[in-house]
């Protein structure tokens, strides 16, 4: 490892966070030895505090003291540090690269909140609504993924790229909304490639450990949707 | 699709994410093509290029199209390498260089859209946020020349484009940015020292007749 030896690199996260699992995610492929903090749902750390003050959220990663916020973020740091182990997540061109990066963003901006709305939602309406959002979107991430992979097993091709990182920390929720709604968000009829994708992804050895079960996602759910409905939102 | 070689970007004037991809080209020195949009009436080329948000800048690389403002940024800083870097080359100090230019991107437009949209309280709160917005960035200025250090980096082009807005910010929530931010002011002039930013950034008074047809429009009064 590039004379790093004695850094020390520490993740505030939580285990169900998939924001967090990407940090993870790219730890792992990267074979970077890190300390994983867990904080407790529904409190805030001093460290967490003190390293992300702006936004006061997980993940954080703090590398030699350094605190690096922001999960796509960290996963570009970590592409860069670590570059002479493994694979690069980013692509080798510009314009893939833009690519990664376009999409990632839209997974932020249109899917996890459509995916997350469907938990949310107030009304039967609402939830359909984020429902409808969250296949149109996964619909359009077949496309891209058809277009980016160019036949390979991945976004980043032969490898875990940037944007497999990106979507893939949400398959275990992904899953979990399936089960606890009773339709499929990856179809092999409407998304046979995101399908196959998903297979390949979590059958990845450092992927497959970062990924929650998906029974204990769907607890989960079911505690935050009771907190949801009995109090206002603090988010 | 025939590829044409060349650099095209299709923008709209007045747009601070149009601006940012006019900047970070006029510092590479890139000679391009400029096509004015009419975002009442969008073009084949833009609904082609952007399928999926419709929407400027859009910046075509030999007929390659790439959409999201900062993502056009980082595109032209990596492949115009040879001259005027945006991003630092140490990635902790690029770690930093993204996140505040994310910043800038989740929090100045939509907080300063509510300066001249909202009346009152709502006002008041956005007006409350908006001042708090600006003394964070002044915070993490400092006494830098930019936010960059001594090189006009990545978050000067992010946020450059929006201190043509201050006066319609202050004119329409009444307050100063002056007051409030005095650093971020004495960067902005720094700033306007630049061919670069001094070509692309409209005068503010245009802007604030842009935000008062926008008003009128929207039947704000």
């Amino acid at each position: 490892m590039a004379g790093s030896g004695n850094s020390e690199v520490k993740l505030l996260g939580a285990w169900a966070s998939p924001y967090v699992a990407r940090a993870r995610i790219a730890l792992n492929l990267k074979e970077v030895q890190y300390e994983f903090l867990e904080e407790q749902f529904g409190t805030k750390s001093e460290l967490l505090l003190k390293s992300n003050p702006i936004y006061k959220k997980i993940p954080v990663l703090i590398h030699d003291d350094k605190p690096i916020c922001e999960s796509l973020i960290i996963v570009q740091y970590i592409d860069e540090v670590w570059v002479s182990s493994g694979p690069a997540l980013m692509p080798a061109d510009a314009y893939d690269r833009a690519l990664h990066r376009f999409w990632a963003v839209y997974i932020d901006d249109k899917f996890v909140p459509a995916l997350f709305g469907m938990m949310r939602a107030p009304t039967e309406e609402a939830k359909a609504e984020s429902k409808e959002q969250a296949l149109a979107s996964l619909q359009l991430l077949e496309e891209a993924f058809g277009k980016i992979s160019k036949g390979k097993p991945f976004f980043g091709g032969d490898t875990i790229g940037y944007l497999d990182v990106a979507l893939g920390a949400f398959v275990g929720w992904m899953k979990a909304f399936e089960e606890m709604n009773g339709f499929k968000l990856l179809d092999d009829a409407k998304t046979p490639l995101l399908c196959a994708w998903a297979e390949n992804f979590c059958n990845n050895e450092v992927v497959g450990a970062v990924i929650p079960e998906t029974a204990k996602l769907v607890e989960l759910a079911k505690v935050m949707q009771a907190r949801f409905k009995s109090a206002p939102p603090a988010n | 699709m025939a590829s044409e070689k060349g650099v095209m970007l299709l923008d709209f004037w007045v747009s601070p994410f149009g601006q940012r991809a006019r900047i970070a080209l006029a510092e590479k020195g890139v000679e391009y093509e400029y096509k004015e949009e009419n975002l009442r009436d969008k073009s084949e080329l833009l609904l082609k290029s952007n399928p999926i948000h419709k929407k400027i800048p859009v910046l075509i690389h030999d007929g390659k199209p790439i959409c999201e403002s900062l993502i056009i940024v980082q595109y032209i800083d990596e492949t115009w390498s040879d001259k005027a870097p945006l991003l630092p080359s140490d990635p902790y100090q690029r770690a930093q260089a993204r996140f505040w230019a994310d910043f800038v991107d989740k929090k100045v437009f939509e907080c300063g859209g509510k300066l001249w949209k909202l009346k009152g309280e709502e006002q008041e709160a956005a007006k409350k946020e908006m001042i708090e917005i600006l003394q964070i960035l002044e915070a993490q200025l400092g006494d830098k020349k930019y936010f960059g250090g001594d090189i006009f980096g990545f978050v000067d082009v992010a946020f450059v484009p929006f201190t043509s807005w201050f006066y319609s910010y202050e004119t329409c929530a009444n307050f100063s940015v002056e007051e409030v931010a005095p650093k971020i002011v004495q960067w902005a002039k720094r700033c306007m020292e630049r061919e670069s930013v001094e070509k692309t950034l409209p005068d503010p008074k245009r802007v604030y007749e842009f935000v008062c047809y926008l008003k009128k429009r929207f039947g704000i009064e």
